[in-house]
């Protein structure tokens, strides 16, 4: 099954309470997905600074003096947010590659990297995934979360959505791609790599490697239709938007509701019943092979 | 619970769904003919189904999946939208939607009305077995698929593969039919079929005249092994 939530807010006044919206909406769809949980969360830029999400299996350890090893490490101010099992470290924009390949080096886990998203995802039930990263205080533009009912690989932290694999880019799944290995070699032979052995990881390699060819979020979202075989609702988000496909077939359930505050976009629509204005909101299904996405 | 007039409101910020569907289906069988009105639904699951009985119900607001499943002789209403599989397996009664309903619709019907007011996703009368469906939007992709009896009448437009290995349900579409399913062919409206349209229109309370509607049914072509395509097995 799984369930997808995303929000994405057109107006500045309700920034503070994104992470209180999506974390409700999150919970709501718990019964979609209770292995795992994950939220995309896009929030303040800060000019020239790139921030890298990692996960560590012992955090404890492995993030004591992390702030001084990589600001050593890259001969320029680093700093380091622990938030539970992740970090948020904030490097300058030029030094992002090398952080990234040093903290690889240490065997910590990228989650995403990029000028404003910030990816938090974990084992075990939404609300408790939520509780320990504190979603509901955080505030931001846009976000989109899943819940996981593991089919395509195991339930770890690893194969658990949002997957990143280009800088403020994500994607979320439900769903079940049938020739991610066929794609996974194609795109390997570029020279675009995954790091598990998800099909919804290779979903997202490949909108990003079409992003970076030249295509627009909508031309890369169309690419899916064709390019990828299988099962998909796929929401996905980007520094400046967030974007909504179907797959021709449309058997996983989708619906989305828009009011002059925001676009919303929910497996199912338990998860709009808290939304401030839904009553009045204009609610529709996305119909199938159709690509939809909202940028500011 | 409150009784206001002759109506019962069941508010389910305060009601559990399972208490509500079991005062419900109580009431149905006791052939009470009462009315109630469920409010704050918040897109629960399996609504006011398995109602056996005469009973009036008004949901205010959207439902999620299977609301009104397997309803027979009751009246059930939503004001707002349906997730997927509304009225499955309907026997009798009628089923309002006043908003959207999501796909497979009306999926297995036996009998009674799925009156959609808004649009209906894919899939909608799939395998219908004498349910008749009147949406007065638009239908999505393979909708009528397999459908056995009844009538599936569109004010709007159809989307494609419609009516794909049909057996004898009639399909009438006002519309455009972006593409028809394999064995799914226009046919001619003969007076029976415009006296049938004129009807179901009128108990669905759609402002459409039978005579801008189109007919679409089986060509019974997949009833029988065609020997010619023998090698193709």
């Amino acid at each position: 099954m799984c369930g997808i939530v995303g929000l994405f807010l057109k107006k500045d006044d309700l920034r503070p309470k994104l992470g209180d919206m999506l974390t409700d909406m999150l919970i709501t769809m718990t019964d979609r997905g209770p292995d795992s949980a994950g939220i995309a969360i896009y929030g303040d830029a800060a000019e020239g600074s790139t921030k890298i999400t990692v996960q560590s299996k012992a955090p404890e350890t492995e993030f004591a003096g992390l702030e001084a090893a990589l600001s050593e490490a890259l001969g320029a101010p680093a700093t380091v947010t622990v938030v539970d099992t992740h970090a948020v470290l904030t490097v300058p924009e030029d030094k992002a590659a090398k952080a990234i390949a040093v903290l690889e080096g240490k065997g910590l886990r990228i989650m995403g990297s990029g000028a404003s998203m910030e990816i938090y995802k974990e084992v075990g039930l939404p609300k408790d995934v939520a509780a320990r990263f504190g979603l509901r205080q955080m505030g931001g533009s846009h976000g989109i979360g899943h819940t996981r009912m593991a089919t395509e690989s195991a339930v770890t932290t690893m194969g658990a959505h949002p997957f990143s694999t280009a800088e403020d880019q994500c994607l979320v799944h439900n769903g079940s791609l049938s020739n991610h290995n066929q794609m996974r070699r194609k795109l390997a032979k570029k020279g675009v790599f995954t790091r598990s052995e998800n099909d919804t990881e290779v979903g997202a390699a490949y909108i990003s490697s079409r992003i970076a060819d030249g295509a627009t979020l909508g031309e890369a979202l169309e690419g899916t239709i064709d390019d990828l075989d299988g099962f998909f609702t796929f929401v996905t988000g980007t520094k400046t938007g967030f974007g909504v496909v179907r797959d021709p077939i449309a058997c996983k359930p989708a619906v989305m509701a828009e009011t002059e505050d925001y676009v919303a976009f929910a497996s199912e629509y338990r998860a709009f019943a808290d939304l401030p204005g839904i009553e009045a909101a204009k609610v529709w299904e996305p119909e199938p092979a159709t690509v939809y996405f909202w940028e500011r | 619970m409150t009784t206001t007039l002759d109506k019962t409101v069941l508010d389910m910020t305060a009601t559990d769904l399972r208490a509500v569907n079991t005062t419900l289906q109580a009431a149905a069988k006791a052939q009470a003919n009462e009315a109630y009105v469920i409010t704050n639904p918040r897109g629960s699951h399996a609504m006011a189904c398995g109602l056996d009985g005469p009973l009036n119900v008004t949901i205010k607001g959207s439902t999620g999946y299977y609301c009104a499943g397997m309803n027979k002789e009751a009246s059930v209403t939503v004001e707002g939208s349906a997730g997927p599989g509304v009225a499955e397996n309907m026997m009798s009664g009628v089923v309002t939607i006043e908003g959207d309903a999501s796909q497979y619709a009306g999926a297995t019907g036996h009998g009674g009305l799925l009156n959609i007011k808004g649009n209906a996703s894919s899939r909608c009368g799939i395998s219908m077995k004498g349910i008749d469906i009147v949406v007065h939007g638009n239908i999505g992709h393979m909708s009528a698929f397999m459908a056995q009896k009844g009538n599936l009448v569109v004010l709007g437009d159809a989307g494609d593969a419609l009516g794909d290995s049909l057996y004898e349900a009639r399909l009438f579409v006002r519309g455009s039919v972006k593409s028809l399913g394999a064995d799914c062919i226009e046919k001619e409206m003969r007076p029976e079929h415009i006296e049938t349209l004129r009807e179901l229109l009128e108990k669905a309370g759609a402002d459409a005249k039978p005579e801008e509607f189109k007919r679409y049914g089986s060509a019974r072509k997949l009833y029988n092994f065609n020997i010619d395509h023998a090698d193709e097995y």
